[in-house]
C-alpha cells in the first residue's frame, strides 16, 4: 500500500537464522530499495552460523566473509535478536503475526544416519559433532573423542569430510595460532592417530571434494596422502564424465588422486588413505567401535547418473573412531511444512509450499531450502532468489500493518528472554578477541552460553 | 591462491559468478569482469558458476593464463565493484558457442 505522500508502508521481515543464507537474504532485502525492516533471529548469542562454527579454524580467509556480514548488520533497518529460539522462546505463528513475512534460514544441522548396526557404538560420531566441538559450538562443548585410538574412518567424500580429516591429521602446532577452541586443541595435542581412512561409496571421479580441499590433504606436514593404484579405478562412463568441459573439478580431483598413488608412507607420522566404491555395512565392537565391515560397490549406469550397486564382496577394517559425513538434514520447525524424505522445507524458488500451495508470508533459503550443497557463496544466489520471490509477492501492497520488532521484543521480554542485540554481540566479539591475544590467537571463543552472557 | 577471470569472459560477461561471490570481489568494465585478489577469499564458488570456464584458481591455471594475474589485480583497483548479476553481453551466446560450451 502506498501512502498519499508516496512512501511505501514499511515491510517487516523476520529472518530465522544468522548464517550465510540469512545474512545474504538480509542484504538482498536491504538493497532492494523497498522500505524494509529486517529482524534477524538467532538461537545462540553469537551470529554467523557455519562461518563461525563450521568453517575450519585453519581456513581463516574464508572466515573473512564475516566482514561482509558485519557490513550488512550495520545497515539501517537491520536488527539482530540473538539468544532467541523460534519454537522455544517464540512460536512461528507469533512471528507470522508480528511480521509481514518470515524467511527460514536455519540450515541443516542434523546428520544423515548410515542406518547400519553398531552405528551408535561409543567411538562412532557425526562429523557435525566433531566440527562443532573443535569450533567451540555450545551444543557440542562436552563431546568426548578418544584420541588414544590409532585408526579413524571418515565416511564421505565431501568438503566436510576433508575438514575433519585435515584437523585430525594436522600437527597441532599448525593449529595453535588459529581460533580452534582451547579444549579441542588440548585434546588433539594428545592424539595418537596414525591412519585416517576416507571412504566413499562411489569412485574417484564422483568425489565431491573441491580440488582445493583435496590438494590440502596432500600437503599436510608429517602426513602422507595415499591410495592404491587399483583403488583409483576410472571406468569408461567416468571418462565421459571427466571429459565434460563443465566437470573440471572432477578432472582435477582425479589428477590429484593419481598423484597420491605414488606417495610412500615411510617417515610419515600419519597416513591418509582414500578408499572408493565401499559401503559401510556394520560397525562392530565390544562396548565401543573396534571394526567396520565394508561392502564393495560397483558403478552402474550412464555417465552423470552412475549409481553404486553392492556386489556382496565384504572386507573388515579395524578402527577405533568413526566419523560419518554423508549429508545433512534440516529439522522440522513447528508450524512449517517439512519434507522428511529430503530433510528440507518444501518450496518453489523459496516460497514455502504446503501440499503444493504457497503458505502466505513464509519463505525459506539456504540449506533448509535446497539441501546441504554448495559453499558460502552459493547461499548468496539462493537468498537472492528467495528475496525476489518475496518482494514480488509484496510488490503491490504490504497488506495490513505489522508491529515488527517492537512487538516481538515486548513479547520476548515479557517471557524473561535476554535478547542479545548487535551491540551485545560486539561486546562478546571484543571479549573473545581479547581472550585470544594472550595465546596469539585471533580469538578464543566462549563455548558456553552463560559465559557469553556473562560479559554483557 | 587468488582466483582470476581470464579471456573467455570477454564478449560474454555472463556475471553468474557475481551472485555466488560471498565477499563482492568482482569488478567490471564494458567487456569483462576482474577479481580483486586482496578481497577474494579463495572459496572457488565462482569457478563452477561460470558457463564458459573463464575463472581459475591461480594454482590450477594453464601457463598461458599467467598475464591475467596482473591484469585482474590492476583493473580491479580502478573499476567499480559489481554486486548484482547483469544481463550478459549481446555477443554472449555466439561467443559461448564459439568457445565450445
Amino acid at each position: 500500500m502506498t501512502h498519499p505522500n508516496g512512501r511505501q508502508d514499511v515491510l517487516h521481515i523476520a529472518i530465522v537464522g544468522s548464517g550465510p543464507s540469512g545474512f545474504y537474504a538480509a542484504e538482498a532485502l536491504l538493497r532492494s530499495g523497498r522500505n524494509v525492516q529486517v529482524d534477524m533471529i538467532e538461537r545462540l548469542p553469537t551470529p554467523f552460523g557455519l562461518v563461525r562454527s563450521g568453517v575450519a579454524p585453519d581456513h581463516p580467509k574464508l572466515k573473512q566473509s564475516t566482514l561482509v556480514f558485519d557490513r550488512i548488520s550495520r545497515q539501517e533497518g537491520f536488527n539482530f535478536l540473538g539468544n532467541v529460539m523460534v519454537g522455544r522462546d517464540v512460536s512461528l505463528v507469533e512471528l507470522q503475526s508480528t511480521h509481514h513475512a518470515v524467511i527460514l534460514a536455519c540450515g541443516a544441522h542434523s546428520d544423515r544416519r548410515m542406518g547400519i548396526p553398531g552405528e551408535d557404538l561409543e567411538g562412532s560420531h557425526t562429523a557435525t559433532a566433531f566440527v562443532g566441538w573443535y569450533n567451540g559450538h555450545p551444543d557440542f562443548r562436552d563431546r568426548v573423542f578418544d584420541f588414544t585410538q590409532e585408526v579413524a574412518v571418515i565416511v564421505g567424500h565431501g568438503n566436510v569430510a576433508a575438514d575433519v580429516c585435515r584437523i585430525l591429521a594436522k600437527p597441532v602446532d599448525e593449529l595453535r595460532s588459529t581460533d580452534i577452541s582451547d579444549h579441542a586443541f588440548h585434546a588433539l595435542s594428545e592424539s595418537r592417530l596414525r591412519e585416517i581412512y576416507l571412504v566413499g561409496r562411489r569412485g574417484p571421479a564422483q568425489a565431491k571434494f573441491t580440488p582445493k580441499e583435496l590438494r590440502e590433504l596432500g600437503e599436510i606436514e608429517g602426513t602422507v596422502a595415499r591410495l592404491d593404484a587399483q583403488e583409483c579405478h576410472v571406468g569408461a562412463q567416468c571418462e565421459v564424465e571427466l571429459a565434460s568441459p563443465t566437470n573440471t573439478f572432477a578432472a582435477k580431483n582425479v589428477e590429484l588422486f593419481r598423484s597420491y598413488i605414488l606417495n610412500e608412507s615411510s617417515g610419515a607420522s600419519r597416513t591418509i588413505r582414500f578408499r572408493f566404491c565401499l559401503r559401510p555395512v556394520a560397525l562392530h565392537g565390544n562396548g565401543r567401535v573396534e571394526a567396520m565391515t565394508l561392502e564393495r560397490n560397483a558403478l552402474e549406469g550412464p555417465a552423470f547418473a552412475q549409481v553404486a550397486r553392492p556386489t556382496g564382496a565384504c572386507e573388515v577394517l579395524s578402527c577405533g573412531l568413526v566419523f560419518r559425513s554423508i549429508g545433512y538434514r534440516s529439522e522440522a520447525i513447528e508450524g512449517a511444512p517439512f519434507d522428511p524424505q529430503r530433510g528440507v522445507v518444501p518450496n518453489d524458488r523459496g516460497r514455502v509450499l504446503d501440499d503444493s500451495h504457497h503458505v502466505p508470508g513464509l519463505y525459506v533459503t539456504g540449506w533448509q531450502k535446497r539441501g546441504p550443497s554448495g559453499i558460502i557463496g552459493t547461499n548468496r544466489a539462493d537468498s537472492i532468489e528467495t528475496v525476489e520471490a518475496l518482494l514480488s509477492d509484496f510488490a503491490a501492497a504490504s497488506g495490513s500493518p505489522r508491529p515488527g520488532a517492537t512487538a516481538l521484543r515486548d513479547l520476548l521480554e515479557g517471557r524473561g528472554i535476554r535478547i542479545v542485540g548487535l551491540e551485545d554481540w560486539q561486546k562478546i566479539d571484543a571479549a573473545e578477541t581479547e581472550r585470544g591475544k594472550a595465546t596469539g590467537k585471533p580469538r578464543e571463543k566462549f563455548t558456553r552460553i552463560d559465559e557469553m552472557l556473562s560479559v554483557l | 591462491m587468488p582466483h582470476i577471470v581470464t579471456d573467455n569472459c570477454e564478449g560474454c560477461r555472463f556475471t553468474d559468478c557475481i551472485e555466488q561471490c560471498p565477499v563482492e570481489c568482482f569488478h567490471a568494465d564494458a567487456e569483462r569482469l576482474y577479481i580483486d585478489p586482496d578481497v577474494c577469499v579463495d572459496c572457488s564458488a565462482c569457478i563452477s558458476a561460470c558457463p564458459v570456464n573463464a575463472i581459475y584458481d591461480v594454482i590450477d591455471m594453464p601457463a598461458d593464463k599467467e598475464p591475467w594475474i596482473a591484469i585482474n589485480a590492476d583493473r580491479a583497483k580502478s573499476l567499480p565493484v559489481v554486486t548484482a548479476k547483469q544481463p550478459p553481453l549481446g555477443t554472449a551466446e555466439s561467443r559461448r558457442a564459439e568457445l565450445g560450451f
